[in-house]
């Protein structure tokens, strides 16, 4: 694929997803509409792009989970909401927000492929 | 097969008062559950006991259980199971037996008590390594004067003993979230506490309905197409003996349940998602499979689980101090930025300097466009709190044009709980389930 062929586009093109908060750690779940795109997140969506993106919360540490079964990668971002949710000082005390957020990280989409999207049956058995 | 029915009309203490008798008429239930304690919820609720013995629960309860009544005369065998109880499970009990006595209705209530271990810590912290910060390592004893309350999340056998006995509603403190749907469960199919696979499918369906409408279109990613939310069915598990279960949501209601839905919320506030920690089970939702039966109908199947570790996590709150946030309306980000510094360099100019404090600004669509101001602090400090919170209204005529936004009144002053996550031993705990005579 050359990168003339490239899509530009966003996140939520190609996944889905929801966060919230575990005491002061936040998770934020990227869900991919097909199996294509989820092989695209695992390479492609790095602790360390995920870090980078919200880098101005300065996360020290984070984890990546993968879930196959649900095309998700689940990440776990630790000390992220200042206190957790009743000493945050942020208005988004419970880290609600942070899916949202991520899901509109501007990528480079390889093959309108990945923005197949099918609510009703998501992983073809 | 056996099959039963157990639908979840509140996801929050403030969720909505109409959604339990909506799914109660229209669900076909076997088991009602309410959850209604939030991680600092129980501090709050313990302050409340201290002031008045007969307080400290979640009384949006009674006012559901009040409005139910009409419905639990035409359905005689619905069970209820919440941990309404908080931190006076049985004030809750007595309360709510109180209103079942006027609208004539018999039932046997169950208590479900012994989460709450606040007289015990001095016992406990004889050995000093107990209940030390999950996080960061601390010993407890570095706050130990501040803690007001203390409960450990306890599991679904205790409740599935009330119901054993045959209670019909089961009131408990704080107990594991999805332990209120495994609770039911495991006394309807009479499943061992070493099924590990029934115990993590049920733990399963108790996480997908924990939170109410989340499962059913609510903050879906999509929600959009999940419209109409004004009607949103919240959620129902039907679940056979062998585990498997199907999330559905009451006819003609709004929201939406499919394999996006379903996912989303499989994954909510999760770590580990091959490792879900609950007093019952180590859940892995990793090995579930999800299949769209019909229009609003998702299937799960297949979950697996291993042994429960031998720790119950405790919830410990203590007090750390006051904040306050305050907002205001300014035309253009980079002024409402440097309202938000005036506003602190004002206060630092009359002696008051705060631990943390936070300048926040949501912009408008363009530079010109009214932005949002909120501004934060946090203190030991109550007075220099308070004072905080009387800089915002003198802004309006000595910051920047167009100020607005400030009609609500002046800003609350809050006393801050801070969480302090531990572990305890299960031997160190005894859940208690007694009847309410």
């Amino acid at each position: 694929m050359t990168p003339a062929n490239k899509i530009q586009g966003m996140l939520s093109d190609i996944a889905h997803g929801r966060s919230g908060d575990k005491g002061n750690h936040a998770n934020i779940a990227v869900i991919a509409y097909n199996p294509q795109g989820y092989e695209w997140l695992k390479a492609n969506l790095t602790v360390e792009v995920v870090c980078q993106y919200f880098r101005e919360r300065k996360i020290h540490r984070a984890e990546r989970y993968e879930a196959p079964n649900l095309l998700g990668l689940n990440f776990m971002l630790y000390d992220v909401l200042e206190g957790g949710a009743s000493r945050s000082l942020l208005i988004d005390t419970q880290g609600k927000s942070l899916a949202y957020h991520l899901l509109q990280m501007p990528i480079e989409i390889p093959d309108e492929a990945l923005k197949l999207r099918n609510p009703q049956e998501k992983i073809p058995s | 097969m056996k099959r039963i029915r157990i639908g979840n009309g509140c996801g929050f203490w403030g969720d909505s008062v109409d959604a339990p008798i909506n799914l109660v008429r229209d669900g076909h239930l076997d088991y009602l559950t309410l959850e209604y304690l939030a991680e600092l919820t129980m501090s709050i609720l313990a302050l409340q006991k201290q002031r008045d013995p007969n307080a400290g629960f979640a009384s949006d309860f009674i006012e559901v259980l009040s409005r139910l009544t009409p419905l639990l005369i035409q359905q005689p065998r619905l069970k209820i199971v919440t941990n309404a109880g908080g931190m006076n499970p049985m004030a809750c009990a007595l309360q709510a037996k109180a209103v079942l006595d006027k609208a004539g209705i018999r039932r046997r209530i169950f208590l479900v008590s012994g989460d709450d271990i606040f007289s015990k810590l001095e016992e406990i912290l004889k050995d000093p390594s107990e209940l030390k910060n999950l996080d960061t390592g601390h010993s407890l004893e570095t706050i130990r004067s501040k803690v007001v309350s203390a409960n450990t999340y306890l599991g679904a056998q205790p409740i599935a003993r009330a119901l054993e006995s045959g209670a019909d509603i089961v009131i408990t403190g704080r107990v594991a979230d999805a332990s209120l749907t495994v609770g039911p469960a495991i006394a309807e199919f009479g499943w061992a506490m070493n099924d590990f696979d029934r115990l993590s499918a049920a733990t399963v369906a108790g996480h997908l309905i924990e939170c109410g409408a989340q499962a059913t279109g609510g903050i879906w990613t999509h929600w959009q197409e999940a419209e109409p939310l004004d009607t949103i069915g919240y959620p129902i598990a039907e679940i056979d003996e062998s585990g498997v279960f199907q999330i559905s949501k009451p006819p003609h209601t709004g929201g939406a349940i499919n394999l996006e839905t379903i996912s989303e919320q499989l994954l909510y506030e999760v770590g580990d998602p091959a490792a879900y920690l609950t007093p019952d089970v180590v859940s892995d939702f990793t090995s579930v499979l999800l299949k769209q039966l019909s229009r609003d109908v998702v299937q799960v199947s297949d979950a697996r689980g291993k042994p429960a570790t031998p720790f119950y996590k405790v919830s410990i709150a203590f007090r750390d101090g006051f904040s306050s946030g305050g907002t205001l309306v300014i035309p253009g980000a980079r002024a409402a930025k440097r309202a938000g510094e005036i506003l602190l360099a004002r206060l630092r100019h009359a002696g008051f300097s705060y631990q943390r404090s936070y300048v926040e600004v949501l912009p408008g669509p363009t530079e010109n466009s009214e932005a949002y101001l909120r501004v934060s602090v946090h203190d030991p400090n109550k007075a220099a709190v308070e004072r905080f919170t009387r800089e915002f209204a003198p802004l309006v005529t000595s910051g920047p044009q167009g100020v607005s936004g400030y009609t609500t009144g002046r800003a609350a002053v809050r006393e801050v709980f801070a969480y302090w996550p531990a572990l305890i031993r299960k031997e160190l705990v005894e859940p208690k389930v007694e009847e309410l005579q």
